[in-house]
Parts: structure tokens; sequence; C-alpha cells
């Protein structure tokens, strides 16, 4: 298989790159600043496209690469693939579902403790030496026995209601149609619902042309200045202007967030809130998990290339 | 002055805000400030309850000052500041704050554990530091899921703290001083067998003459490069200076602390790390948790006043 060109869209691992590379002949897309050169060159043996949540596999790029037969996403997200158009030409697309959704969970539940009990703030109060100075540290609101509403009842929804469960909270969700769940979870037949009931929103859905701003300035004025949104979805799952503002003014109590619209630009209004939490796009940002995501890519590529079933497709 | 009402004293110090308190019992109780000019020792000794605000020591000087107490009301879960064997070879009953705080306390050290693994208070720096940009990507942290927690004490706060962990998919095993035989978890009896056998160790128990420095430098070492220590207990349940040295050397993996031995003094060297996160004692400081006291409070002084089984009260071990 080394003579099967893939190409990988922007660095996202260096193991992933190293295994490409042993298996692969890999062109790193970023290695290469004249694109029209490079493809006009190469874009005959590129078999594969290898991309991620930044960087994935547009109508343009899929045009430049008359032999593309397969996506592999590095991410289970795949709102950066043309899904359309591959779907018309016969290109496969396969994800990392499953391996990251713990992870991801995991953060969403670490998002909103931070947040209500103000752990970086207290984190920094100490470190700036107001502890001495300034006495004891602020009362913050009680996590556990908050009603958690989750946008997406998926796996990583499933996950996240898991264990907020485990804290005693109450759990409702909204999705395009009610889940037969074994727990009981109140379902919301629209999101501003969702929003009015509930203190702790999280976005776990993917991101589509219908879900684009499923956080919007009616859904912030809902959830009010007693709630919080928690986003580890994608970061145009939220109007992110509406945000900052209701932010700023106190029209909505908080929000921790994992992803942006212009990653890796973020507001700089949110830098001195206290009542934000912001995280680099880390949600499946663990050795672990990228380390199983990149096992996932190459079985993907190496089923395909091997006439095999593919392990994840999505198309 | 109502003289029929019960007397109580607030034993307290002048940071302790007590308006809660006088808002809640002020009618019901005749309230005594032993740091107000007004202050009667007459009145002092009618008083067969002393309230224990916050982490104001009882000892046995307190106790020779207030003759006619019987029974001291402990409004904190931790009670190391009251001198118990002394209560106790004087009679005196004394409660602590029982379940009022426990939900939070288990929150906050899953708040400490799941930060320190997964970085959240230090890329928030990196991203106020404006650095996403110019730097790429955070590196990675630790995933949190399948990992082996060893709860040290297994009371209401790690009984908690071992059910929540349950569902983010960790293998729990603790250490107390019974083996709690009713769980499904692992019991060793010593600590050291403990951390043999596991990757992080949560401490959540009280401190006494026992459990000081039950983490030591030894069970560091046994924990590892990639361990990590929580400790939402007392400052005493960990040797600081070890700590500190082992953190700093890369010889532990990372630390959560709510709580340090020199209180509000906390070692400079740790601000360096970002494999630490840091919080000054407010695991348990919530408005729902003193609410909560308030109830735990009242409900053990009327159980007191009415010769009835104490709510919370602490055997004397």
């Amino acid at each position: 298989m080394e003579s099967i060109g893939v190409l990988m869209t922007c660095p996202m691992n260096a193991y992933l790159e190293q295994e490409l590379d042993k298996r692969f002949k890999l062109f790193r897309f970023w290695h290469f600043p004249q694109e029209h050169t490079f493809l006009s060159e190469h874009s005959a043996t590129i078999r594969a496209v290898v991309g991620n949540a930044s960087i994935g596999a547009n109508a343009n790029l899929i045009d430049a690469l008359p032999s593309l037969e397969i996506v592999s996403s590095f991410s289970v997200g795949l709102d950066k693939v043309d899904l359309a158009k591959c779907k018309d030409k016969g290109i496969r697309v396969t994800n990392t579902p499953g391996v990251l959704t713990e992870d991801v969970a995991d953060l969403a539940i670490g998002l909103m403790i931070a947040l209500l009990r103000r752990l970086c703030e207290s984190d920094r109060y100490v470190r700036g030496g107001l502890w001495k100075k300034k006495g004891n540290f602020k009362s913050t609101t009680k996590f556990s026995g908050k009603s958690v509403g989750i946008i997406g009842l998926g796996r990583i929804g499933l996950a996240i209601a898991k264990r907020a469960e485990a804290f005693g909270c109450p759990i409702s969700y909204y999705s395009r149609s009610p889940k037969a769940t074994s727990n009981y979870y109140k379902y919301y037949p629209t999101v501003v619902d969702l929003a009015s009931n509930c203190e702790i929103l999280v976005v776990a859905c993917a991101l589509t042309e219908e879900t684009r701003h499923i956080i919007n300035r009616e859904v912030i004025d809902a959830l009010g200045p007693e709630g919080v949104v928690i986003n580890i979805g994608r970061g145009p799952h939220i109007d992110e202007a509406e945000l900052v503002s209701a932010l700023v003014e106190g029209r909505l109590g908080g929000a921790g967030l994992d992803v942006f619209e212009n990653e890796p630009e973020v507001p700089d209004q949110l830098f001195e809130l206290e009542n934000v939490v912001l995280t680099p796009h880390v949600g499946s940002g663990t050795n672990e998990t990228r380390k199983a995501m990149t096992d996932l890519v190459i079985g993907n590529l190496e089923a395909h290339f091997l006439n095999k079933p593919l392990l994840s497709p999505v198309v | 002055m109502n003289t029929d009402l019960p007397f109580l004293i607030l034993h307290h110090s002048p940071q302790n805000n007590l308006n809660e308190f006088i808002h809640r019992f002020g009618s019901r109780f005749h309230l005594i400030d032993p740091l107000l000019p007004s202050f009667s020792a007459a009145d002092a000794n009618l008083s067969r309850i002393l309230v224990c605000v916050g982490l104001e020591p009882v000892n046995p000087s307190t106790l020779d000052r207030f003759p006619s107490i019987q029974c001291v009301i402990g409004t904190t879960a931790g009670i190391d500041h009251i001198d118990t064997g002394e209560c106790h070879r004087r009679g005196i009953k004394v409660t602590n704050a029982g379940i009022a705080f426990s939900e939070d306390v288990a929150d906050y050290a899953i708040g400490l554990l799941i930060d320190v693994l997964r970085r959240i208070s230090a890329s928030q720096r990196y991203i106020r530091s404006a650095s996403w940009p110019v730097k790429g990507d955070y590196p990675l942290g630790s995933t949190l899921g399948g990992k082996r927690i060893g709860i040290i004490g297994l009371g209401s706060i790690g009984s908690m703290i071992a059910t929540r962990l349950e569902s983010f998919g960790c293998i729990i095993s603790y250490s107390s001083r019974t083996d709690k035989s009713k769980t499904n978890y692992t019991y060793f009896k010593s600590v050291d067998n403990l951390v043999r056998n596991c990757d992080i160790l949560i401490a959540c128990c009280s401190l006494t003459s026992e459990t000081h420095h039950i983490i030591n430098r030894e069970t560091m070492m046994l924990l590892g490069k990639e361990g990590i220590v929580i400790n939402v207990g007392r400052g005493g349940l960990v040797n600081e200076k070890a700590l500190v040295e082992a953190l700093v050397k890369g010889e532990l993996g990372g630390a959560g602390l709510d709580v340090y031995e020199e209180e509000p003094i906390v070692s400079r060297e740790l601000f360096e790390l970002d494999n630490v996160v840091l919080s000054p004692h407010c695991a348990a400081f919530t408005p729902e948790g003193t609410e909560m006291i308030l109830d735990v409070v009242g409900t053990n002084i009327e159980a007191f006043l009415a010769n009835k089984p104490l709510l919370s009260e602490v055997k004397y071990a």
C-alpha cells in the first residue's frame, strides 16, 4: 500500500501522521505553500483524504482529486465534509464514533462543575495570592441536582445524561423525535421549551444546516440569567455574537465552551468574565482517545484498500 | 430580652459572618456572642449548648471558660479543630455537619479531578493569554474512564464520590477504618495496598492522629509519575512538603487541592505547575449547603433540648 497517496489536510496528531507515513505515501497538505502546483503534480495519486474538525474535504478539494476514493475523518463530526458530493461521486466517508464519546461527555460534566463552582476562578484566586490578602473565596452554586437539558440524545448526549444522573440531576432533552430511553428523560419538542425548563443546557448534536445556530437569541432568553449553556459540539451551534452580548450584559448566567465559530479565535470579551469557562477544543484531546481514533482511521483506510467492510462508514 | 428562650453560645472568630445564623435562630434562642462588649459570663453559664461556627477551635480552655456546656454543635464536616477526646472526658456531646455538605464536596472533588486530567484551568489560561492562535493546539490530557480510583475514607463524602465516578467508568477501591462490606468496591485495609492498586487517590477522611500524613512520600512514589492526588479532606492528610517536591520533580502526575497544611498559605512552587489545580478551601461553600447546615444545626439543637437522639452526633472513637 506504500504507493497509495493519502492527503492529510492539516497537522492533527503526531502518532496518526507516523502511522499513515508507515503504510501509505503520505502528503502533508500544509507542507505545500502553492496549493495549485501541489494538486496539479500529485492529485492523480491521491486516493484518500484524512481530515478533521478544522479542515475536512469540501467540494473544491473533492473536485481537485480525481482519484479520490475515501475520506477518513479524524473526528466524529462531519460538518467539514461535503457528504452530498461524496455520495454523488461514490466516495466513501468514515469517522471516529464511539471511541471519543466518553472523553467528550467527561469534559461536558467537567465544564459544568468548573463553571458552577467557579473552579478556574478560585485557582486564579489562589495563584494571585488573594486568599491571604482578601480572605475566603465566595460561595458558589451547587451542581448536584441542577436540571440538565441536552440537545441531541445520541451517543454523546446519552453519556452526558448517564453521568449527570449520578449527580442527581433531572434530565430532559430535545431531539428530532422522542427516543425510547430506559430512564425517565423528559422530552421537549422544541429547543426553546427545553431551555425554559432546565438550568444547564448542553449541545451534543451533529452540526448540519438545520442545527446551525440552534442556540440563538430566543433560546438564550429562555435560559435566562440563572441558566447556563455548555457547548461540546461545534462552534456554529451557537450564535456566538448573541451569546457574547448576553453574557456581557448579564442576560445569561454563564457558559462553558469547548468550541467556537472561528477556532482558534475566541471573542476576547469573554476572557475577563468569571462566569465563562473556555477550553481550546479538547473534547477528545487525551492521549488514549487520540490513539484509539488513529487506530480507527488507519483501520478504515486499510479495510477500504483491502476491499474489506469499512469499520465506521457514514457514506 | 425573653429569658424563657434557651441560651446558645456562638463560638466564632471575628471573620465569621453570623448574619444567616442570627436570621435563622435569633428569634428562637437567646444568642450569646462572647466577642461582643455586652457579653455576660452569667448569661453564658445559663447555656448548655455551644455552637462552634466554622473552624474556630474548641479546646480545654474553651470548655473551662464555658463550664455549663453539655453539647458542642459543629458546623463543618471535619471537626479536627474540636477536641473530641476532651469533650468525651467531660461528658459533652459533639455533633458535626452530617451530610449537609457531602454532595458539594463530592462534586468539587470530581471537578478538581477532571480539571487536573483534562487541564481545564490550565487550558483556559492558555486561551486567555491569547496563545491558541499563536501556539496551536493545547497538549493532550488524560482519560478518566477506566482509571482505578482509591478513595481514602468511605463516609458520606467518599461514597458520593464513588457513585459519581462509577458513572464515568472508573474502577473504585477504598480504604477505611472498617470494611463497608455492603458496597461493590474493593476494600484495602491499608493505604499502602490501596495505592498499589490505583492510579488516582482521593483523600476525604477525617484528620486524626492516625490519618495525619496518610499520604506521604512513599505513597506518592508508589502512585508514580502518572498518579494524581486529590485532597478535599484536611491539609494534614497529605505531607505537603513531599507533595510539592514530587510534583516539581515530575515524580507525581498531578494534584487537585482544596486544603493545605497552613491555610491560607500555599507553596508558591505549585503556582508554576499546569498539572495542579488549587482552590481556597471552598469545596463545601454553596448557598444550598449553608441552608442545609442551618437545618442540621437546628435539628441537633432541638433534639438535644428534648433529650432525644442527636441527628449527627460524633461518637468518640
